[in-house]
């Protein structure tokens, strides 16, 4: 049977004749690969462009229309040692860079205009107090409305957009109070000027600007990069399959290429892709990713197989019901449907302070001006002492507070291997009293280990790991990764459902089921969990066991857990002796075995009612629903495409460790969240009552403004020192 | 004080001019892969380019 690769559906056309291809690379960390990558692509012929982008781990490439392959660019970075795997934008990132770019230029703008008005403010504030001739103040106050005025209609166009949206809403946001302010102060200072007045606020106004597109922008920033990395990982999940487009010719193609009632053919050893229907052959399939269920199940004509099942044993046609996993099992999307529309509910920590916050402002200001009127001034110094109070209480550090810690704690966890993949998931996490543990794929890893290989000796094991390596059973790949195999045995026969055998020297090797091997005697009391493989060589017998084992620090995890006084349970959908073992070993009281996604949530209710905030750790599909309807879910990266969407949080690696990490900067990050708005507070404290006694000057305004943002700002970057200690 | 009608316009030239560097620089996609540029600058031979690189 030919197969070809077919990536068709990725390259598109760059300008005339080249073409151009983005390709996500694991395993880019340093400037060494990002100098490999590019040298050794551009010495392949006619390739125009080879460009590593280290922030988003992803590879560009040109080169000349219908010189070139690219399935070679990924055989040649193959070569070097990276993976590479074509890359499709999704349009939700292309908004996000967009929308980001959008927020760096308001930013220059923004920054631009104050920085020329300050220039200008600085003379008029020293001229003040000494000789300037008010002719001379005019014509600087003049100048700062020609700058600030466009400035400010470019770059509040996020505020005044979002501020508008939320009232023909009914609502309010951050940006209804913000908007108000800007306006009033800019409006309020051109009349002044007209009146040749002392002061105006233009540079106020215009800074205000500029310190809340900082935060904006880092907050879109954050969000950005999480995109990408989600963006990667959908593509190193290599969507593939091996669709039928001839009687015996199958050509590798993206999952998006594939339509229902497609052929795809599966072999053993190979996850599938798709939704479909057994149409012909015979296997074993893996269905734990869907179920949590480790046994093997049989699959043959008319057995319908999921996205994420694994291939066992025999060589499968399908026939494709859903290329995507839009029909999966009915019931977990019902579930899933439901969980999300309840999570939705969550009111993040920046609108609580904002739903709270703009209500005050402006009471206080209207009664500022009411009490200046009583008092009896005249309107016009009432209002201006009224625009004075909000342009001082401008949530300029509130809107700082937040988004600045965000970048800085998911940066930090980033570093030991978590990826956010919803903005208030820190918040969220740092909540959390009660960890649910899946146990298939999270608490254990997701291949298989060699369980007894200690008891075997060296160069037996290492013949078996050898022979191995010539079936695509992923026991044996088990054994053969767990032996460090290299080269494979010369002649080596495969059995199908049975084995491989190989004749050696003249001894014969044979790798199997122990019937196979004449072993049958040497099977006894072993786990049930494991799959038991025998190996032969002449008369001597051996048997391996093979399973699932627990991720290399879950024990240790589970203590640090404890210590933090945080409720441990696992909830799975495996067997009850399986559960039962690993709960054990792992020393947690609380687990129950053989739960369906409906109990999964109704357990999480239960706990909700009880007051306690779950955190759900799991990976499977069968997971999913739970992951959404928890307060907060985190999923390994080895998990199925459907939870890991779901999923707040994506752990990177085999350790478990990123899960405690994740747990303590999130603390960190909420606590410090906390104290920059009690920051943000006290300086609205202090600088109110000397705002509505009506002493405020440009200069009071424009120092209180910068010195509590920077001093907010300062306190964010605490949350870089993660704590090492983390188990 | 007739010193301001050449500084003022000088002044905002030169600020002007930073504004436009800026904004040619974000739109020539220098802002778009920040950890790779700082490596960049310090990597001892980029391979040579081809063709003009930038789109």
């Amino acid at each position: 049977m030919h197969v070809t690769r077919d990536f068709s559906h990725y390259v598109r056309a760059a300008g005339e004749g080249v073409q151009h291809i983005d390709l996500a690379v694991e395993g880019v960390h340093c400037a060494g690969c990002m100098a490999k990558i590019e040298r050794g692509l551009s010495a392949i012929p006619d390739v125009t462009l080879a460009r590593v982008n280290l922030t988003d781990r992803r590879v560009a490439l040109e080169w000349k229309a219908g010189t070139l392959d690219p399935g070679r660019f990924i055989d040649r970075l193959e070569e070097l040692g990276y993976k590479a795997y074509p890359f499709e934008t999704e349009s939700a990132e292309v908004a996000e860079v967009a929308e980001s770019r959008f927020l760096l230029r308001c930013l220059g703008v923004a920054a631009f205009a104050t920085m020329n008005v300050m220039m200008l403010s600085i003379p008029v504030w020293s001229g003040n107090v000494s000789d300037m001739l008010p002719e001379q103040r005019d014509f600087f106050h003049w100048l700062s409305a020609l700058i600030a005025l466009p400035a400010a209609a470019y770059a509040g166009q996020p505020f005044f957009r979002s501020a508008w949206r939320a009232l023909s809403a009914k609502t309010t946001n951050m940006d209804v109070p913000i908007s108000i302010g800007v306006i009033l102060a800019l409006g309020m200072s051109v009349v002044e000027t007209i009146h040749h007045a002392e002061h105006a606020y233009f540079d106020a106004a215009i800074m205000l600007l500029t310190f809340l597109l900082v935060g904006r922008f880092l907050d879109q920033n954050m969000r950005r990069r999480t995109r990408a990395v989600a963006g990667n990982l959908a593509a190193l999940k290599a969507e593939t399959a091996a669709k039928f487009v001839g009687p015996d010719e199958i050509s590798q193609v993206p999952v998006a290429a594939i339509n229902p009632g497609d052929i795809v053919l599966l072999r053993p050893g190979e996850r599938c892709a798709v939704d479909g229907t057994v149409i012909e052959g015979r296997s074993e399939i893996d269905q734990s990713l869907i179920t949590g269920e480790t046994l093997y199940v049989t699959a043959e004509q008319g057995t319908p197989v999921y996205a994420g099942s694994m291939n066992i044993s025999g060589t499968l046609r399908v026939r494709v019901s859903a290329a995507s996993e839009a029909t999966l099992l009915a019931e977990i999307t019902r579930l899933l449907d439901n969980a999300l529309q309840a999570r939705s509910r969550y009111m993040r920590l920046a609108d609580r302070a904002s739903r709270l916050y703009a209500p005050v402002v402006h009471a206080t200001a209207l009664l500022t001006i009411l009490g200046w009127v009583i008092a009896g001034a005249s309107w016009h110094d009432a209002i201006v002492t009224g625009v004075a109070v909000l342009i001082i209480t401008c949530p300029c550090a509130l809107g700082l507070a937040i988004p600045t810690v965000q970048t800085i704690a998911s940066g930090a966890m980033f570093k030991s291997g978590v990826l956010l993949n919803s903005g208030d998931a820190i918040e969220r996490l740092a909540e959390a009293d009660h960890v649910i543990f899946d146990k298939t794929g999270t608490l254990t890893l997701p291949d298989l280990e060699v369980m007894n290989a200690a008891d075997i000796p060296v160069d037996i094991f290492e013949l078996a790991g050898r022979l191995a390596l010539s079936s695509h059973h992923p026991v044996a790949a088990a054994v053969a990764q767990a032996a460090g195999a290299r080269s494979p045995v010369v002649g080596a026969v495969e059995e199908a459902g049975q084995g491989v055998r190989a004749i050696v020297d003249g001894v014969e090797l044979r790798l199997g089921r122990p019937s196979f091997c004449g072993a049958e005697a040497l099977v006894g009391s072993v786990d049930p969990e494991a799959s038991i493989v025998a190996f032969s060589k002449g008369s001597e017998r051996f048997v391996l066991s093979v399973r699932q084992g627990l991720r290399p620090d879950a024990k240790a995890v589970i203590a640090a857990l404890k210590a933090r006084n945080v409720g441990i349970e696992i909830l799975s959908g495996d067997r009850e002796a399986a559960v039962k073992s690993a709960a054990s070993a792992l020393e947690i009281p609380e687990w129950r075995a053989g739960v369906t996604p409906a109990d999964k949530i109704a357990r999480i209710e239960e706990l909700k009612q009880r007051g306690a905030k779950v955190l759900m750790v799991g990976d499977g599909m069968n997971d999913a629903p739970s992951l959404a309807a928890a307060h907060v879910s985190m999923s390994p990266i080895s998990a199925a495409h459907l939870s890991q969407a779901t999923a707040d949080l994506v752990f990177l690696g085999r350790p478990l460790a990123p899960v405690v990490a994740a747990i303590d900067a999130s603390r960190k990050a909420l606590h410090l969240m906390r104290q920059n708005l009690w920051l943000a507070i006290g300086y609205n404290v202090l600088a109110v009552p000397v705002a509505i006694s009506g002493v405020v000057t440009p200069l009071i305004a424009a120092a209180a403004m910068s010195g509590s943002s920077i001093l907010v700002m300062l306190n964010s970057l605490r949350a870089r020192s993660t704590s090492r200690e983390i188990v | 004080m007739e010193i301001l009608v050449i500084l003022v316009p000088l002044a905002l030239m030169l600020g002007g001019a930073g504004l436009v560097a800026f904004l040619w620089s974000l739109k020539s996609g220098q802002y778009d892969d920040l950890d790779g540029a700082a490596w960049r600058a310090i990597a001892d031979d980029e391979p040579a380019p081809k063709a003009p690189a930038k789109r």
